[in-house]
């Protein structure tokens, strides 16, 4: 049933505005690496039925009856949710089909996002998902309230689209501060088919000393070997200003950077770059893990 | 567990959880008060225990919106214990049940349940019904008219208020029973028992006490057969309502989890004077029923309870006993599975019979354990019983070779081993025998023997024989499976059938 080893590009769709750009998004990736497309509906069991008994009695065959109370309140909803859903995805279908994408699947599960996302785990090869959620879609500023807890629990990349798609980007930032994830980021990026033919602007922020220039000569040899076009900058200051500059003056159309790479109690004390990346930046980011 | 589930499991309903729990902890009270009256103990022991039990399950437990609190089935048991020994006993036994339940949790005990089938628990649950209305009776025998009339108005309360428009669901009828007759026993000045009369009520917080006992053998052996029991049926109470809730919010438990936080609840139990508990059928569908699906709604059940006993003192003593057997019935009818009786007609007779033992040795015997031990072993012997039918031995002869060909086809096990033997006809001269075992199963040594004993006969009325197949059929007895999981091993090794 499960597809080859880490070779699906899932897309998530909901009911959000970014369903759209997230299926534009999903299908270039599939594309470009050739590799299947899976729509993904999920329907979330999470809010509880209204309450409507406080009567706290038990009487003959409760048991029996709050059971068929509560099967038919929830059959009735998830039937709603799971209309609905086929709707979503038949036009994501449509959508992924006029952008050239052969074949997309279609997937819908129940569960937790998360659930699903761990269990399909060994079949993602891209999981590309919106930066918001259905009902959250006006929150400037926000990252889903759940988007971190899935970045961390998945091991693949995830693509975070949070603006609509116009064109396939042409120029994109990798952003490198020479610790292990990030460079285990370069080499992901450079055995990648997603990225040839593409502008890659390698950044590197930081005081500026002679062994941080040496880490970004030696990360720039990297991508130039894998054939790509390569471009370094050396910026000095606030980190995540000077990416978020950097992007806006290079019009650059797709960020690349590992992923929550420190640890916990450091992100703890003085936030996680991720996660300030996450809620401010408005070109869509490809974490790695 | 991640972050983010514990934060669901805590705070993902907290409004309904809030609600809920409150409507659970004035529930709670009149059964911990009564368990505690069957236990024969001060309402103050199974009041801590109530609390210690919610709050520590709430946060320990494996299944979350269930409530676990002072029960009548583990109340029962610690009769004699209490009569024989006092109350200090019965904390070390509670402490020891603790234990034994965190080590029933490590070696993952918990899966065990699978052995114990429906119609077990339905007996199970119709047996703690039986016992908690008998549990009642001694509060109906040699009273005067107005308690009658008190009960029956109660009960009277209990399930009708539910039906007044707008009120009717707002509020807890119990508690609208027990506010009302008490009401009326003070106005009316009634010389009737109550909740007083049992004995002695918290006025403080729990404190921490290690239980007044010498620490030997003699303790050992005096607590640890009740412990076992304890632990024993605890856990299969605790397991059975986790099922319960998990059909009915259709979410997952983890049963090992609630295996080793009712251990560490009743460790909590012992330490702060209260009695074991577990987890309560009647009361975690009421907690579901009124919207309670996190852990919040158990915490606050075990939180709220404890305030209001410790404030409302005064006035709990006031309570008429009428007043807390009308709830009691209501509790025991409300855990008796009135359907398992219409169900009588349709389900198979060794089904009913494996349910009806299951309360007949419970109410004869007053000990869950047993019950479910009686039913489980039925059940068991049931299901080889039927097995055992499944397998036939066909044979044709070839004439001119003087030889017959046996194909044994079916389960081959203790119980079908004589069938089995019996299918041959060693009477039969015959030069050669065949026996095709390729299509059988051979479950165990008592199969083997059986099939030794028909080679050796045939050998001595002079045959030949030959075995085909013996590998595949013999390759069920070993006894580590391995992982069968996949439908062409199980075809692998089951043959086909």
């Amino acid at each position: 049933m499960s597809a080859p080893h880490r070779s699906t590009i899932l897309a998530g769709i909901d009911g959000s505005t970014y369903s759209a750009a997230v299926t534009d998004y999903a299908a270039w990736v599939a594309m470009k690496l050739q590799a299947p497309l899976k729509l993904l509906h999920n329907i979330e069991h999470r809010d509880t039925p209204p309450l409507t008994d406080l009567s706290g009695s038990i009487g003959l065959g409760s048991r029996e009856e709050l059971l068929e109370e509560l099967t038919r309140m929830e059959e009735r909803r998830s039937r709603i949710l799971l209309e609905q859903g086929k709707a979503m995805l038949q036009d994501a279908r449509e959508r992924a089909l006029e952008r050239g994408c052969p074949e997309p699947e279609k997937l819908q599960r129940h569960g937790s996002l998360e659930e699903t996302l761990v269990e399909m785990e060994e079949e993602i090869r891209v999981l590309v998902v919106g930066i918001r959620g259905e009902g959250h879609e006006n929150r400037e500023n926000r990252i889903g309230t759940r988007l971190e807890s899935l970045i961390r629990a998945l091991h693949r990349p995830v693509l975070v689209v949070n603006r609509p798609f116009e064109q396939p980007p042409q120029r994109i930032m990798i952003a490198y501060d020479g610790g292990e994830v990030s460079r285990k980021a370069l080499d992901m990026v450079s055995l990648s088919p997603l990225y040839q033919g593409l502008e890659c602007h390698l950044v590197h922020v930081g005081q500026s000393q002679e062994r941080e220039s040496e880490q970004l000569r030696e990360g720039a040899a990297i991508l130039r070997q894998a054939g790509l076009h390569t471009i370094c900058a050396e910026l000095n200051g606030d980190v995540q200003e000077q990416l978020e500059g950097y992007y806006r003056d290079h019009a650059i159309e797709l960020v690349v950077m590992g992923a929550f790479g420190q640890s916990r109690l450091r992100e703890l004390l003085f936030g996680s770059l991720t996660q300030r990346m996450l809620s401010s930046s408005n070109v869509p980011l490809l974490l790695l893990r | 567990m991640s972050l983010s589930t514990a934060r669901q499991q805590w705070l993902g309903n907290i409004r309904a959880d809030i609600l809920a729990g409150t409507v659970v902890a004035l529930a709670l009270i009149p059964e911990a008060i009564a368990f505690s009256i069957i236990a024969g103990v001060d309402p103050k022991v199974g009041l801590y225990a109530s609390f210690c039990i919610a709050v520590i399950t709430a946060i320990v437990g494996g299944r979350p919106g269930m409530i676990s609190a002072a029960t009548g089935a583990m109340a029962l048991l610690m009769v004699t214990l209490v009569k024989e020994h006092g109350l200090q006993y019965l904390l070390a036994a509670t402490l020891l049940t603790g234990v034994l339940q965190i080590v029933a949790g490590f070696f993952k005990l918990g899966n065990l349940m699978s052995f114990v089938s429906r119609s077990v628990v339905t007996g199970f649950v119709n047996a703690l019904a039986i016992l908690i209305f008998m549990a009642q009776l001694p509060e109906l025998t040699d009273v005067t008219w107005h308690v009658y009339a008190m009960t029956a108005a109660g009960l009277g309360i209990i399930y009708l208020f539910p039906h007044l428009p707008v009120i009717g669901k707002t509020m807890p009828s119990p508690l609208v029973c027990i506010i009302s007759l008490t009401a009326v026993a003070v106005v009316a000045g009634l010389d009737i028992r109550t909740v007083g009369d049992m004995g002695e009520l918290p006025d403080t917080l729990p404190l921490f006490l290690w239980p007044d006992v010498p620490i030997n053998l003699e303790t050992l052996s005096i607590i640890f057969p009740y412990s076992i029991s304890l632990a024993v049926v605890g856990l299969l109470e605790s397991m059975m309502t986790a099922t319960i809730i998990d059909d009915l919010t259709d979410t997952p438990s983890d049963k090992n989890r609630e295996c080793k936080g009712q251990g560490i609840a009743n460790i909590g139990a012992g330490l702060l004077g209260g009695m074991a508990g577990c987890a309560m059928i009647g009361q975690s569908v009421i907690n579901v029923k009124s919207g309670g699906r996190g852990r919040l709604s158990t915490l606050t059940a075990g939180v709220f309870l404890i305030i209001m006993v410790v404030f409302l003192g005064p006035w709990i003593s006031q309570i008429p006993m009428a007043a807390l057997v009308a709830v009691m019935i209501m509790v025991s009818i409300g855990t008796f599975s009135w359907q398992s009786i219409t169900d009588l007609k349709k389900h198979p007779l060794s089904t009913n019979l494996v349910m009806v033992a299951t309360v007949v040795v419970v109410v004869s015997t007053h000990n869950l354990a047993y019950g479910v031990f009686v039913g489980v072993l039925l059940a068991s012997l049931f299901f080889a019983n039927k097995v055992s039918h499944f397998m036939y031995v066909a044979s044709e002869l070839d004439e001119p070779a003087n030889t017959r060909l046996y194909r044994v086809v079916g389960q081959v096990f203790f119980n079908s081993a004589d069938k089995f033997t019996a299918q041959f006809d060693f009477k039969e001269a015959l030069d050669k025998v065949v026996i095709d075992l390729s299509r059988a199963h051979f479950w165990d040594i008592s199969a083997v023997g059986a099939l030794d004993k028909v080679v050796i006969k045939f050998r001595r009325e002079g045959a030949a024989v030959e075995l085909i197949g013996l590998n595949e059929a013999s390759a069920t007895i070993v006894d580590r499976f391995g992982i069968h999981d996949k439908p062409e091993e199980i075809d692998r090794v089951l043959g086909e059938h």
